[in-house]
């Protein structure tokens, strides 16, 4: 209840602070001037790649449970998920935040951009990209965040009858050898909060540091928990259980939609997933897409 | 033919003879890098470039992390350099096997380094890394280290008994034909006359093999250790910024620059030595 009620006033803060920043045409680089200057959010009126359009970009394999669409069009294979068909949870964010702009289906575009790449200098192939990216400060300064659409808890996934299930508490982890994938936040979460006795591994895809724990090379992998429900719950890791998440960190893992740094984009943006918060639509595409928080312990 | 009389006549490795072409050489140096430095430096994008690749405050941070993890990489290849020299010299002499009896060893060296200088060595290093482990063989590690290190040095075994090859046929047969008259088996012909020459001529090669084989460590990264351009990846992405990847560079070219120098020197000493005095 209170997590709600703080969530409201965010919002409005957040609506508020959107609200006065710049107006939508030239002086962007100008102090904020005053709360009455309307922001239009109309595709007429929004600087795209491609007038008209809303080019949004995600890594290819686009996974499960954020995209869902199957293989199709340049996201072939058995992980890969063609977001064209707006199923997945990020898919589903993605067009409800294109929807608030303005944009129909048709209008909205999609572009294959490494998750790496999402960051680098230099002008972008997307307008707006989503591949579960974590807001952080120091990534901020190279690219703009919207406000988050998500936040993920991170938790263990290990194999069913290994010694590390019986773990119940964080302490109790330290002694087991960790895996994790590159590009997320859970290195630093492991080797910071959790601080193992053994070097932490670091893999290149989801895959990968499947691989290494079905081969024993890892007791577990910390992935955001629902990955970590959909690696043991697909049948990704054959005989996989979620040993237990952790215990939300005060501004830990938000996800937020990524702009080139500068990006008029930012104000409307921020604004439609304001109001996609504030009217229940993120909490319900949550419900639909992402298994419940509530069944799995909470490591301390 | 080998020692062209065309050559110019140098004074030191790199350094021209006299001082007033010392002068040339200064200045014409400072103009090139000014120059490029100028051009980079006053594009438009460089603030972005110089703040996404080359921030100091991400350098320092990162400095002591990547070097940390640079040990691993330094660790494996000089095992795997051991491994890949005596390895790659075996498999180069089996193939110089005479006789139609060695055809299967011969056919099998063959085999051998056609296989392992086609295949992508990152395919090389899954293989091994994950799929012995899953082979549950006994008394076999499932350390991914150990296994990856063990695909690289099945790749570089390939190019580096290529490299001696080159340098075994390199040595004109009338030597060989020379220690046989003098009464030397076969096998002392190679081990005594043939390889001696053979392997001071391909230095330079196998440096440059060895050079390409420090960068693959970095391949053994796809099984889970964290080295330094891992180290420098899992920076990479949680700053957005790429200096983490510069410095992991720093380290993978301070340790390259000594062998380069190294090299030239151990080639410059062989000339001198063949030379005898003489100059041409």
């Amino acid at each position: 209840m209170i997590n709600k009620l703080l969530a409201v006033a965010f919002v409005a803060l957040a609506v508020a602070a959107s609200g006065c920043g710049s107006s939508s045409s030239s002086s962007s680089s100008a102090p904020p001037v005053s709360s009455a200057v309307a922001l239009t959010c109309t595709p007429a009126s929004l600087k795209t790649l491609t007038s008209g359009t809303l080019t949004i970009g995600t890594d290819n394999p686009a996974y499960y449970p954020y995209f869902q669409g199957g293989p199709g069009g340049q996201w072939t294979g058995s992980y890969n998920n063609n977001p064209y068909t707006g199923k997945g949870f990020e898919n589903a964010v993605a067009y409800a935040v294109a929807a608030k702009l303005g944009y129909t289906r048709e209008h909205v575009k999609w572009a294959v951009t490494h998750f790496d790449q999402s960051f680098a200098p230099g002008p972008k192939n997307f307008d707006v990209y989503l591949a579960q990216v974590s807001i952080r400060p120091k990534r901020a300064e190279n690219v703009d965040f919207s406000l988050p659409y998500y936040h993920a808890n991170q938790a263990v996934v290990a194999l069913k009858g290994t010694p590390i299930t019986n773990v119940t508490s964080l302490a109790g982890l330290k002694q087991y050898k960790l895996g994790t994938q590159v590009g997320t936040t859970s290195y630093d979460f492991i080797t910071q909060t959790i601080q193992p006795s053994q070097q932490p591994t670091a893999y290149t895809s989801t895959n990968d540091a499947i691989h290494a724990l079905e081969a024993g090379q890892i007791d577990g992998i910390v992935v955001d928990l629902p990955t970590a429900f959909y690696m043991t719950g697909s049948g990704q890791v054959a005989h996989g259980t979620v040993v237990g998440q952790f215990p939300t960190s005060p501004g830990g893992d938000q996800w937020g939609l990524v702009m080139q740094k500068g990006s008029s984009l930012k104000p409307c943006v921020d604004k439609a997933v304001a109001a996609l918060t504030a009217d229940g639509t993120l909490a319900k595409l949550q419900q639909t897409w992402l298994s419940a928080k509530i069944s799995t312990p909470v490591l301390q | 033919m080998l020692r062209g009389s065309n050559r110019p006549r140098r004074g030191s490795l790199l350094l021209p003879a006299s001082a007033g072409n010392v002068w040339v050489a200064l200045a014409s140096t400072v103009v090139v890098f000014a120059g490029l430095t100028l051009i980079v430096v006053n594009s438009s994008g460089w603030p972005k470039v110089k703040h996404a690749f080359f921030d100091p405050a991400e350098f320092r941070a990162y400095f002591a992390t990547v070097g940390h993890a640079f040990v691993l990489n330094i660790k494996i290849f000089l095992v795997a350099e051991v491994l890949i020299l005596i390895l790659a010299l075996v498999l180069a002499v089996l193939r110089q096997l005479p006789g139609p009896v060695f055809f299967p060893i011969r056919l099998l060296a063959i085999g051998y380094t056609d296989l392992f200088r086609g295949i992508p060595t990152i395919l090389l290093v899954y293989l091994f890394g994950f799929g012995i482990p899953t082979l549950q063989l006994a008394h076999v590690t499932n350390d991914p280290v150990y296994l990856g290190a063990a695909a690289l040095v099945v790749v570089y075994t390939a190019y580096v008994s290529e490299v001696y090859r080159a340098g075994i046929e390199s040595v004109h047969p009338s030597q060989e034909a020379a220690a046989r008259s003098l009464g030397l088996t076969r096998g002392q012909t190679m081990r005594t006359v043939i390889l001696p020459q053979a392997v001071r001529r391909v230095i330079p090669p196998l440096l440059n093999d060895f050079i390409g084989l420090q960068k693959d460590t970095a391949l053994i990264s796809v099984l889970g250790p964290v080295e330094a351009l891992q180290r420098a990846t899992l920076g990479a992405s949680s700053e957005f910024n790429y200096t983490p990847y510069v410095v992991a560079a720093f380290f993978f070219v301070l340790i390259t620059v000594p062998q380069a120098r190294l090299t030239d020197l151990l080639i410059e000493r062989d000339r001198k030595r063949q030379m005898a005095g003489g100059r041409v």
